[in-house]
């Protein structure tokens, strides 16, 4: 295959688009899409200061290096989950990225923050720890983000991403769920007053008009080393489930994912989006930080809710154990 | 050929295929869910094979709630 721009031998077909790109090429056909995103749904501007939560991941660090070639200012925030050797290398995988690009990197962790890692919460709390963590991600970004004083938390999302989530919030129904399904998360403030500081940071995703296999060539080519194997807490995932049932029909119909999620936010988001945005954002009593869990009724956050858990079950003697690995076949 | 694939990491050998395709379908793989790559550089569907080639497929797809 010939590259669809220079007509040299070409590294990466991309059949959606019916083309194929040569390596320099493929990083500047990225680098539009991800622009064009930014233009169509207005995510931010050169002027705002972004926080690109970076897992080490290949999606992550190539948005990361996407935005600073775009001339964004860019900064990195690793947040280590403690499970074992898979976060020491994620964590070493962002390092290395940030100096070779000299970016800054903020690093936190859930130990130091707040006493227990991802395994450990999940065995105290009984709960699959993709929830757990997915939960304290989002508190601890959102924290992180205000803190530090950015404008906006960038996430690697992709389009494989966003069509998952889609095809299980459909499968399911879970209509509140499609109302918040956007490629940008306005900022939300404390019981809805403009003018107050956000309370929620403003959440955006520039990379839903790049597919994952997408994401994984440009990093590969702009030179990225970026850690190939999976959290060994993933077993028995079902967004990955979903991502390789969508992808299955991708195969045989380039562009399903793209019309499935861009033919949603055009034709059907909008029938949902008043199941969001009228619960009020209130303070939680217990570390202010914002919180629509249960509304005035019940103002203490789920975060707060499960580390409090968390530490009641070991103040109780409850140790967490080491999960048994299981390995997925692929 | 020899053919590393991921997760977990392991090397298998392969005699046959004489493009990334076949190979991919030898292997029962999804094309859209993996990049196959030679001497660090991806390969293309098309991009034919020879039986001293030394490949890794890598999967793209990755879970997790994010
Ligand atoms: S796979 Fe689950 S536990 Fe592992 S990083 Fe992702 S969300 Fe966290
Ligand atoms: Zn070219
Ligand atoms: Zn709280």
């Amino acid at each position: 295959m010939r590259c669809k721009v220079c007509l040299e031998h070409a590294v990466v077909d991309i059949r959606r688009h019916n083309a194929a790109f040569c390596g320099p090429h493929l990083l500047d056909h990225i680098r539009n899409q991800v622009a064009r995103a930014i233009k169509e749904f207005k995510m931010f501007g050169h002027d705002d200061r972004l926080l690109v939560a970076a897992s080490g991941g290949k999606d992550s660090l190539a948005l990361w290096d996407i935005l600073l070639a775009l001339g964004y200012d860019a900064t990195g925030f690793y947040l280590s989950l403690g499970i074992g050797g898979y976060s020491s290398r994620s964590r070493k995988a962002a390092e290395d990225f940030a100096a070779s690009r000299g970016a800054k990197l903020i690093v936190r962790s859930l130990e130091d923050e707040h006493g227990y890692t991802v395994p450990e919460l999940a065995q105290l709390t009984g709960r699959v720890p993709c929830s757990g963590c997915g939960l304290n991600k989002r508190y601890e970004f959102n924290r992180a983000a205000l803190e530090e004083g950015f404008d906006v938390l960038v996430t690697g999302h992709n389009l494989d991403d966003e069509v998952a989530t889609l095809f299980g919030n459909v499968l399911h129904w879970n209509i509140d769920m499609l109302g918040r399904q956007a490629p940008v998360l306005e900022e939300r403030v404390l019981g809805g007053d403009a003018g107050t500081p956000p309370a929620l940071v403003r959440k955006v995703k520039p990379l839903v008009r790049v597919a994952e296999r997408e994401s994984a060539a440009y990093a590969l080519v702009a030179g990225i080393d970026y850690i190939v194997e999976e959290c060994p807490m993933v077993d028995g995932n079902t967004q990955h489930l979903y991502k390789e049932a969508i992808t299955l029909i991708e195969e045989s119909s380039p562009g399903t994912k793209h019309q499935m999620y861009f033919g949603f936010l055009k034709r059907a988001a909008h029938h949902f989006a008043d199941q969001q945005d009228d619960a009020v954002v209130v303070a939680c009593t217990n570390c202010g930080a914002p919180t629509v869990a249960g509304g005035p009724a019940d103002p203490v956050c789920s975060f707060c809710k499960t580390k409090a858990l968390a530490h009641h079950r070991r103040d109780q003697g409850v140790t967490p154990r080491r999960p048994a690995r299981r390995r997925r076949s692929r | 050929m020899k053919v590393k694939l991921r997760n977990p990491d392991r090397v298998v050998d392969v005699s046959g295929p004489s493009d990334v395709v076949s190979l991919l379908r030898r292997l029962e793989i999804v094309p859209e869910a993996v990049l196959v790559i030679r001497d660090h550089t991806l390969l293309t569907r098309d991009e034919a094979l020879s039986q001293e080639d030394e490949l890794e497929i890598r999967p793209v797809l990755s879970g997790g709630s994010r």
